[in-house]
């Protein structure tokens, strides 16, 4: 029997692997998706595997629940996919963060600097007035 | 005699968590391998079902105690009722923002229904001007010619 587990634990944790090579590369938002799913269900064969290992019945439970909500994430993230610009499902590097982040300096120096009298103790808008 | 049904018992469960640890690695690979959103969403569903099936029966034969065989049934039931959901969403979201690639597809029947009901919309608004509708038919009926000869 231990070899058996652990063979399948050997096979379990490479598929992990690969299913979260999967996230970190995706080009869009569902196939990540798709691989935390791959991920959830990796989780439910670790913990079965375990009970059945050690003849354990007190980590039942805990398959019911994952395999009830398991999918709640990625139907809330396809609920919410968008058309995503191209290029933007990607991790930015450091020189495209550098530059992102000077844009937005200077922006928000540019809106400091011609702060208008509305937001500066200017008129009240609803205010009734003699 | 009892020791002999332990040890056949215990060799089925074992197959049954290889099989299902085996399937699980197969969405692994293909999770990398495969190129699009859909064949990626068609490897995932082998460890979701078929793999967690096995692995809920390699379990309960190994465990071969009565009240936990109804939990494990309803963790497969669980899992056969939820995924199909949630690939529905994946799908949907996925074909809407256009990630599904069409080069790849053999047959692509949303797309050719899509445009034909389309067409019928177009034909039926065209319906209240009968000068308009002629051409109109004319021109929906050899663009409908056209996309199924592109989708054959």
């Amino acid at each position: 029997m231990i070899v058996v587990v652990i063979i399948c634990a050997v096979l379990l944790t490479i598929s992990a692997g690969l299913a979260l090579v999967r996230a970190e590369k995706g080009p869009s938002m569902l196939d990540r998706t798709i691989a935390l799913d791959i991920v959830t269900s990796t989780i439910v064969g670790a913990i079965a595997l375990e009970a059945a290992w050690s003849r354990r019945i007190d980590t039942v439970p805990i398959l019911v629940a994952v395999a009830l909500v398991g999918f709640v994430g990625s139907v809330t993230i396809a609920r919410f996919a968008s058309v995503e610009p191209e290029g933007e499902g990607r991790i930015l590097t450091r020189e495209e963060i550098a530059a992102a982040e000077t844009e937005r300096l200077e922006a928000e120096t540019t809106a400091l600097g011609s702060s208008d009298a509305e937001h500066h103790g200017g008129p009240a808008q609803g205010e009734v007035r003699e | 005699m009892n020791g002999t049904l332990d040890v056949v018992l215990d060799v089925l469960a074992a197959v049954c968590l290889l099989g299902g640890s085996l399937l699980t690695l197969a969405a692994g690979v293909g999770l990398i391998r495969f190129p699009d959103l859909l064949a990626r969403m068609h490897t995932a569903t082998k460890p979701q079902v078929l793999g967690l099936i096995l692995m809920m029966l390699g379990l309960a034969l190994r465990l071969r105690s009565g009240p936990v065989l109804w939990m494990l049934l309803l963790v497969a039931l669980f899992q056969m009722l939820t995924s199909p959901v949630a690939a529905h969403m994946v799908a949907r979201a996925g074909y809407r923002t256009g990630k599904v690639r069409k080069e790849l597809l053999v047959v692509d029947e949303l797309t050719r229904d899509l445009e034909l009901a389309h067409a019928e919309v177009a034909q039926a608004e065209g319906a209240s001007t009968p000068e308009d509708e002629k051409g109109r038919t004319a021109r929906d009926e050899n663009g409908g010619e056209e996309e199924r000869g592109s989708v054959s």
